[in-house]
C-alpha cells in the first residue's frame, strides 16, 4: 500500500547548507590563509580538493561494501539502497579524484599521467573494478537477486581496495619525493587547518549528495506507488530494467 | 527406506569434482581452448613486439597476460554444463553442503591452470624465452603458477557463481575478473621478473607474501559469500 | 519422519520476480500421502510453486513448510525428503545415465546405491542404455531418467512437473510404480490434463496469474471448473 509517510529526506536542507557553509570557508580558508607552499607555488592548493574527494572515495566504498554485509545479514531493502548510494557517489568523486590528481600531476611534474604515484594509480585500478558495479547489477533483472549479488560485489570490492593498496605500493619504486603526505599529518598547523576544514566540507558534501539521492529515489517510488493505487494495478507498465535498488515501501 | 544420510563436504566435494573432471575428459573443450589461446597469443606477441625473444620484465608481462587472459576463458566456462539442462539445480536439491560446490568448481579451475600454467611456461621458454632458467628458477616459477592459481581459482569461481545469473555472462566475467587480478598479476609479474633474466635471481619474499595474502583474502571472501550466490 | 505433520502447509505464500507476483498469496494444507494436482494455464505460477516447495526458490513473503519445516529456515533439513521432477532433466548429456544417477546419488549421500539405481533404471527400460550419454537420448528418454533421478533417494514428496510429458502410453505405464498413487507417497502434481489430473488427486489447486481461483477437493470438483481456468 501506499504510505502516508513523511518525506525520506527531512534533514537535507540542514545538510545542504552545513555544506555549502563549510565548502566556503574552507575555500576560503585554502586560497587565503595557507600559505603558497615553497616548491610547488600556488598549483599546490588543488591538494585542498583532491586529497579530500580520495579520502571521501574510499570511505564511501568502503561504506557500501559494510552496507552490503548488513544488507546479506538482513535482506533489508534499505541497506541496498544505501550500498548503491555510496558507490554510485564514490564513483562519482573518485572521477573528481583521478582528474585533479591528474592536473596536479601536470603542475606538478609536467605530465598528465605518473605512473610513480602509486596512490593515484591505485586510485585508477580501484575505480576500474568500480565502474563494474552498475553494468553487474544491470545485467541482473531480479531485484532481490541484483541487491544481493550487489552487496557481494560490494564487500568483495571494499574487501580488494586495501590489498590493491598494498600491492601497487610495493611495486612503485617511489622517485618523487612526497612532499605531501595523503593523511596531512606532516603539514604545518595553517594548512592543516584549511586541509581538515576542505575535508570535513567534502564530507558533508558528500552525505549531502547520498541523503539527496536517496530521497529523490523514495519519493520516485512512493510517487509510483500512488499512481499505481489510483489507477488500479493492471495499468502500471511494467517497472523498466534498471541498475537502481528497488525500493520496498512498508 | 535406504541409510541417506546428508554427504559431508569431503564426499559432495568429491562428487563434484569427479562431475566436473569426467565431464572435461569426455569433451575437452576448455583445456585445448586454453591452450591453443596460449601458443597463438605467444606468436602474437613475437610480431607485435617484433621481437625473437624476450627476458626481465617483458618477458614476465608477456608470460602472465597470457595466462591470465587464458584464465579468463576457463572462468567462462566454469558453470556452463550446469546450465544447460539445470545440473545446478540438481545440486541445489541435494541436502549437500553449498561449500562443496565452491570448493568442487575452484579445484577444478585449479587443475585447469596448473595445466595451462605448466604447458604455456614451457611453450614460452621454447618460443620467446631469451635466458635458459636453472633448475632452482623453474622451481621457484612452479611455485609462483601454484600460489598465482589458487588465487585466480578461488576469484574467477566467485566471478562465475556471480556471471552464471546474469545476463551478459561472458561480459561481466571479463570486466569483473581482470581489475580485480591486478594486484595479483602485479605481485606475480614481479616475482617472475628475476627468474626470466639473463644472469638470473632469486624470488623475493615480499611477492610471495603478498600472493599468499590475495589467496587467503579471497579464499575466506569466496567461503564466506558463495552460500549468497547459489542460493535464491 | 514424523507421521502427524502435514506434508505440505502454505499460509500467503507470496513469490515476486520483480514487480510482478508469480504466487500471489496462497494458502493451502496437504495431509501425508495425498495428492495435489495444480492447473492453470501457462504463466499462472504452477511451476513457481513446485519450486517454492523444492527449495529452489525461497519466498518473498508468507511462509511454506515441507513435513513440518520451515522452507525458509530450515530448508536443508528436507531437501532428502523432496524429489523434485522440473522442465529440464537436470542431468549432464556429456554422462552416461549411470553416472548421473551415481553422481545424484552422492549428493544425497545415500548408502548402496548401486541396486538403486539398477533398480530404477530397470523399472524405466534404461538398463540397456544407461551406458550411453545421455546426450544422445531422446525427449521421452530424458524425461524417464529424469524421473529416476527425482524417485532415486526415495523421498517422502514428489513435485512433479507435468511428469507425463513426452512419455507414450507404454512409458507412462513404466514410470507409475516410481510416481503414481501406488508409492503412497505425499505427492504435489502440475498437470495440464483435465480428466487424468483429476482422476488421480485428492485435492485440486487452480491457479490464475499466481492467485488461488480454486482450491477444493477433487471429489467436488468437475472438469469444467478446471477446463474453466484456461479460458
Amino acid at each position: 500500500m501506499p504510505t502516508t509517510k513523511s518525506l525520506y529526506g527531512r534533514r537535507l536542507p540542514g545538510y545542504a547548507i552545513a555544506t555549502a557553509i563549510v565548502l566556503t570557508a574552507s575555500i576560503g580558508l585554502a586560497f587565503f590563509y595557507a600559505p603558497i607552499e615553497a616548491d610547488q607555488g600556488f598549483s599546490q592548493k588543488i591538494f585542498y580538493i583532491h586529497v579530500p574527494l580520495a579520502i571521501v572515495t574510499l570511505g564511501g566504498f568502503i561504506f557500501g561494501g559494510i552496507f552490503g554485509i548488513q544488507y546479506l545479514r538482513s535482506g533489508d531493502t534499505r541497506h541496498d539502497l544505501r550500498s548503491y548510494t555510496a558507490i554510485h557517489q564514490g564513483l562519482i568523486f573518485c572521477i573528481g579524484a583521478l582528474i585533479t590528481g591528474s592536473i596536479w600531476g601536470k603542475a606538478a611534474w609536467g605530465q598528465w599521467w605518473v605512473w610513480d604515484e602509486p596512490t593515484l594509480v591505485s586510485f585508477l585500478i580501484v575505480f576500474l573494478l568500480y565502474c563494474t558495479y552498475q553494468p553487474l547489477r544491470f545485467s541482473i533483472e531480479d531485484p532481490e537477486r541484483q541487491a544481493r549479488y550487489a552487496a557481494v560485489f560490494a564487500v568483495v570490492a571494499g574487501a580488494f581496495v586495501p590489498i590493491n593498496f598494498i600491492a601497487v605500493r610495493l611495486a612503485s619504486p617511489l622517485i618523487h619525493p612526497r612532499v605531501l603526505s595523503s593523511s596531512g599529518d606532516s603539514l604545518p598547523g595553517d594548512m592543516r587547518i584549511a586541509f581538515y576544514s576542505a575535508l570535513v566540507g567534502v564530507t558533508l558534501l558528500f552525505i549531502t549528495i547520498c541523503k539527496y539521492e536517496m530521497s529523490s529515489k523514495h519519493s520516485r517510488a512512493q510517487l509510483a506507488a500512488l499512481r499505481r493505487s489510483l489507477g488500479g494495478d493492471g495499468d502500471e507498465p511494467a517497472a523498466a530494467r534498471s541498475a537502481a535498488p528497488r525500493i520496498a515501501l512498508k | 527406506m535406504s541409510a541417506a544420510r546428508p554427504p559431508s563436504v569431503l564426499s559432495a566435494t568429491r562428487a563434484v569434482l569427479y562431475k566436473e573432471l569426467t565431464l572435461e575428459r569426455r569433451a575437452p573443450q576448455t583445456l585445448t581452448a586454453m591452450a591453443l589461446f596460449c601458443a597463438s597469443a605467444f606468436v602474437i606477441f613475437h610480431f607485435a613486439l617484433g621481437r625473437n625473444e624476450v627476458e626481465g620484465a617483458l618477458a614476465a608481462g608477456v608470460l602472465w597476460v597470457t595466462l591470465a587472459l587464458a584464465a579468463l576463458l576457463g572462468i567462462g566456462r566454469s558453470f556452463v554444463a550446469d546450465r544447460e539442462e539445470g545440473g545446478l539445480d540438481g545440486f541445489l536439491l541435494a541436502p549437500a553442503p553449498r561449500t562443496a560446490l565452491l570448493v568442487a568448481k575452484a579445484t577444478t579451475l585449479l587443475i585447469f591452470l596448473l595445466i595451462i600454467g605448466f604447458f604455456a611456461s614451457v611453450i614460452f621458454s621454447v618460443l620467446l624465452l631469451g635466458p635458459t632458467p636453472n633448475a632452482s628458477q623453474w622451481a621457484s616459477l612452479a611455485l609462483l603458477i601454484v600460489l598465482a592459481d589458487l588465487g585466480i581459482a578461488l576469484v574467477g569461481t566467485l566471478i562465475a557463481g556471480i556471471a552464471i545469473q546474469t545476463r551478459a555472462r561472458d561480459l561481466i566475467t571479463s570486466i569483473l575478473a581482470l581489475p580485480l587480478l591486478i594486484p595479483l598479476l602485479i605481485a606475480v609479474t614481479k616475482a617472475s621478473e628475476p627468474l626470466l633474466t639473463v644472469g638470473g635471481g632469486t624470488l623475493a619474499w615480499r611477492w610471495l607474501a603478498l600472493l599468499g595474502l590475495y589467496d587467503l583474502i579471497f579464499g575466506l571472501l569466496a567461503y564466506a559469500l558463495f552460500d549468497y550466490l547459489v542460493e535464491d | 519422519m514424523a507421521s502427524t505433520e502435514p506434508a505440505v502447509v502454505c499460509s500467503g505464500l507470496v513469490r515476486r520476480y520483480g514487480e510482478r507476483r508469480a504466487l500471489d498469496g496462497i494458502d493451502l494444507t496437504l495431509e501425508q500421502g495425498q495428492t495435489l494436482v495444480v492447473f492453470g494455464p501457462n504463466g499462472a505460477g504452477k511451476t513457481t510453486l513446485l519450486r517454492v516447495l523444492s527449495t529452489l526458490l525461497r519466498p518473498s513473503e508468507g511462509n511454506a513448510s515441507l513435513l513440518g519445516s520451515d522452507l525458509r529456515k530450515e530448508g536443508w533439513k528436507v531437501r532428502s525428503q523432496i524429489g523434485f521432477l522440473g522442465h529440464q532433466s537436470l542431468c549432464y548429456g556429456d554422462l552416461t545415465a549411470r553416472e548421473n544417477l551415481r553422481y545424484h546419488a552422492r549428493l544425497h549421500g545415500i548408502g548402496g546405491a548401486a541396486a538403486r539405481i539398477e533398480a530404477v533404471l530397470e523399472q524405466t527400460q534404461l538398463s540397456d542404455r544407461g551406458d550411453e550419454r545421455v546426450f544422445g537420448y531422446s525427449r521421452g528418454m530424458l524425461q524417464r531418467l529424469a524421473i529416476c533421478r527425482a524417485v532415486l533417494h526415495e523421498p517422502q514428496v514428489l513435485l512433479l512437473d507435468e511428469p507425463r510429458s513426452n512419455l507414450d502410453p507404454a512409458a507412462i505405464e513404466q514410470v507409475e510404480p516410481l510416481i503414481g498413487a501406488a508409492v503412497g507417497r505425499t505427492r504435489v502434481i502440475a498437470s495440464h490434463d483435465p480428466a487424468g489430473g483429476l482422476a488421480e488427486a485428492n485435492l485440486v489447486l487452480g491457479l490464475r496469474n499466481g492467485a488461488a481461483t480454486l482450491l477444493a477437493p477433487a471429489e467436488q470438483v468437475s472438469t469444467e471448473q478446471i477446463a474453466e481456468l484456461y479460458r
